[in-house]
């Protein structure tokens, strides 16, 4: 009985297509099941010849009960005479594996995971009784203890005490081995249990590019304002605008986020990523926006991140654009729901008031959580942030 | 200020118990096999007989059920007899006697008679004594209740248990590690009775707890030695009695370290370390950061052959792996 989603636990047998001594090929229906989302087609992936139907019709079965038994081409039909003789003579049909290949037994992957925490669930009792008490999300932890287990060090690291323990600790650095752990984690959690959509819409940024060079003018370097800092104050405006794109999923719900806390992705030099949360990104005036951002980069660069920094944000914005590519489409970092990408801004012949002109270009994408919004509410929150961009000056 | 303090070795510090005991207390005697002429088979009772006569150091015949019974009978008449077994192995010949006897002669009486009897007998591998005298069954004898059991692992234990074992209105058995009679080290001049009810914190440490007794004390201290080189702080802690065991002090630093390996020469199916293992999953489960360890004998009759008994019992590389282990460090 194959997964069909990730809350099925059993299906109900309704059709078979097949009888014992069909052959059947990869892609073939060879039964009908009934579940909670309606009757859905059992499609067969090796080819073979049906040996034995084992479920059947009307019958509720668990998910991964084997449903037939398929013979692989080539295989012999197992000799009556050589299969083992039970020790003594059996009450009941003898269960004895058939000397010889054994057929092969028709399952489906089991596509329906446990909720997933690092390494398979495994977490100290110790850091299972912090992480409670402290509201720490363990699944969003990587394990440093034996065999990967999340250990209570893990969990105080995430909430950024310090051990008040007398003695000498190692300075507090970056982990880059762990944090790429970390990342693998979340990442693959991500595509695992986020049904992923992806919008992409050119922005033309030109009137930012031309707002920013006034305004940077007469300043030095060290206060300019950056085209990234528009772009994360238009993200948090929009998020705030359609709340369904910042906040959480959690427990099979989503649930929208008061505050709206953007979490930058930053680059750590010798292969991290993180994205610390710039709070109350849709509050802040630019220059303060900036400063932050600026403040944010430098700290995590140098391993002196807050933890609510990292356990806050409820949206994500990628940028990729200093490295030269046109586009990034990003992954969900759970339990957040979108995450918007910015790529690089290119000068583009655009056709602005009936004529081709040269402008800034640049390609905003969003990777949405197909769980709580559809491509429809992406695309109008996609185009709000290029709104948005449109009027630097009321950011 | 510093007391004086005498060189001395753990045999010397037994004997020393044993002396003084026998000064201070006119119904203690020690009685059991070679203990009077020959002066005891690991020479701890040497030379007690010239000094206080056969009255008070008495050898008996080949026939531990025997006289582990005379020195029961005389506990309940109003003595204070020091039974020594030759070693764990041959106390076996006594157990009806420990069990079915003393340890139960209070409960049977209605509380009219108990047992004051102190049993002292030696216990451990490492002499090439082979199968049947190299065993470590203290953790059988801490399975009953109504007897105490000791393990001295120290120069001061060794010196001062004895007497508060004697004071005790019940059975208490004192196992002393065969490898521990010839360690040499300083003990105070006036040193004298101590506690028989704590363990003992040896070393202290924030990253795992070494729980263990006897003579595997100092592998275990050894092997905290090695892993502090790894930047590993073990703390070491000496059970000293295995029954009643101390709870408070075990949980207490499971608590701090959240992680513990349990140290003991017995054989690990059944062995005194689970139930320490069980206690800490009882009482400190939600302080722990891994599975608990053990570090036991392999589940072996002893060797005689002395790499294989080396080879056989708790050793300090074992404990550094196994600490390692929990500490998800290979």
């Amino acid at each position: 009985m194959p997964s069909l989603g990730p809350d099925m636990e059993a299906g109900t047998l309704v059709e078979w297509l097949v009888k014992p001594g069909d052959r059947v090929k990869r892609g073939d229906v060879v039964a009908v099941v009934d579940t909670q989302k309606g009757a859905i087609e059992v499609e067969i992936y090796q080819p073979g010849q049906i040996e034995k139907i084992l479920v059947d019709l009307d019958t509720k079965v668990p998910v991964g009960t084997p449903l037939a038994e398929l013979r692989e081409e080539g295989e012999r039909l197992p000799a009556a005479a050589a299969a083992p003789k039970p020790p003594t003579t059996p009450a009941v049909a003898p269960t004895a594996p058939p000397a010889g290949p054994a057929p092969v037994r028709m399952q489906a992957p089991a596509v329906a995971a446990a909720p997933m925490t690092a390494a398979g669930g495994r977490a100290s009792p110790a850091a299972r009784r912090l992480a409670e008490a402290q509201g720490v999300d363990l699944s969003t932890i990587a394990g440093s203890g034996p065999g990967g287990a999340i250990i209570y060090a893990d969990v105080e690291q995430r909430i950024g005490k310090t051990v008040a323990v007398a003695g000498k600790r190692p300075a507090p650095s970056l982990n880059l081995a762990a944090m790429r752990t970390a990342i693998a984690v979340a990442m693959a959690r991500s595509k695992r249990e986020i049904p992923h959509y992806y919008l992409e819409h050119q922005v033309d940024v030109t009137a930012c590019e031309q707002w920013l060079t006034q305004k940077n003018a007469t300043r030095p370097p060290d206060n300019r304002l950056l085209i990234g800092a528009l772009a994360v104050k238009a993200v948090a405006l929009a998020a705030r605008r359609f709340p369904a794109f910042n906040g959480f999923y959690r427990d099979n719900k989503f649930e929208p986020a008061p505050a709206v806390h953007v979490g930058i992705a930053i680059t750590i030099r010798g292969g991290g990523l993180a994205a610390p949360a710039l709070h109350d990104a849709d509050q802040l005036p630019l220059d303060e926006l900036m400063g932050r951002m600026r403040d944010l980069v430098q700290r995590m660069r140098a391993g002196r991140i807050r933890s609510s920094e990292l356990s806050d944000p409820t949206i994500t914005t990628s940028s990729l654009g200093e490295r030269g590519v046109e586009a990034l489409y990003g992954i969900i970092y759970p339990p957040q729901v979108a995450i918007v990408g910015f790529g690089k801004v290119m000068a583009r012949p655009w056709v602005v008031d009936g004529a081709i002109g040269p402008r800034s270009i640049v390609t905003t994408t969003l990777s949405g959580d197909h769980r709580v919004t559809d491509g429809h509410a992406g695309a109008l929150f996609l185009a709000e942030i290029g709104k948005l961009l449109q009027e630097p000056d009321k950011l | 200020m510093q007391a004086e303090t005498l060189e001395i070795t753990y045999r010397e510090a037994v004997r020393e118990a044993i002396r003084d005991a026998i000064r201070r207390d006119e119904r203690v005697f020690l009685m059991g096999e070679d203990v009077g002429r020959y002066g005891g088979c690991y020479a701890v009772s040497k030379g007690l007989l010239a000094e206080f006569g056969p009255d008070r150091i008495r050898d008996t015949p080949l026939s531990e059920s025997g006289f582990t019974g005379a020195g029961i009978g005389a506990a309940m008449a109003g003595m204070r007899p020091i039974v020594e077994l030759m070693t764990v192995n041959f106390s076996l010949l006594a157990l009806d006697q420990i069990l079915n006897n003393a340890a139960t002669v209070r409960h049977m009486s209605g509380n009219q008679f108990g047992v004051p009897l102190v049993i002292r007998m030696a216990t451990g591998a490492g002499r090439q004594l082979a199968a049947q005298h190299s065993h470590s069954l203290e953790g059988w004898y801490a399975h009953i209740p109504g007897i105490k059991v000791l393990a001295p692992a120290t120069l001061e234990d060794a010196r001062g248990m004895l007497w508060t074992a004697l004071q005790d209105p019940d059975p208490v058995l004192i196992f002393e590690n065969v490898m521990l009679y010839n360690m040499a080290g300083k003990l105070a001049a006036d040193a004298s009775a101590v506690d028989i009810d704590k363990a003992a914190v040896r070393r202290t440490g924030r990253d795992i707890s070494l729980i263990t007794y006897g003579g595997s004390l100092w592998k275990t201290l050894e092997a905290a030695t090695a892993l502090a080189g790894e930047n590993i702080e073990a703390e070491v802690i000496d059970l000293r009695s295995l029954r009643p065991l101390d709870d408070a002090t075990i949980m207490a630093s499971v608590t701090k370290t959240r992680r513990a390996v349990i140290v003991d020469e017995g054989w690990r199916s059944g062995s005194l370390a689970a139930e320490i293992a069980m206690r800490i999953v009882e009482q400190a489960f939600w302080s722990l950061d891994a599975p608990i360890g053990r570090v036991c004998s392999e589940e072996a009759p002893v060797p005689y052959a002395r790499h294989l008994e080396q080879a056989a019992i708790p050793q300090a590389a074992k404990i550094v792996v196994a600490a390692k282990a929990t500490l998800g460090r290979a």
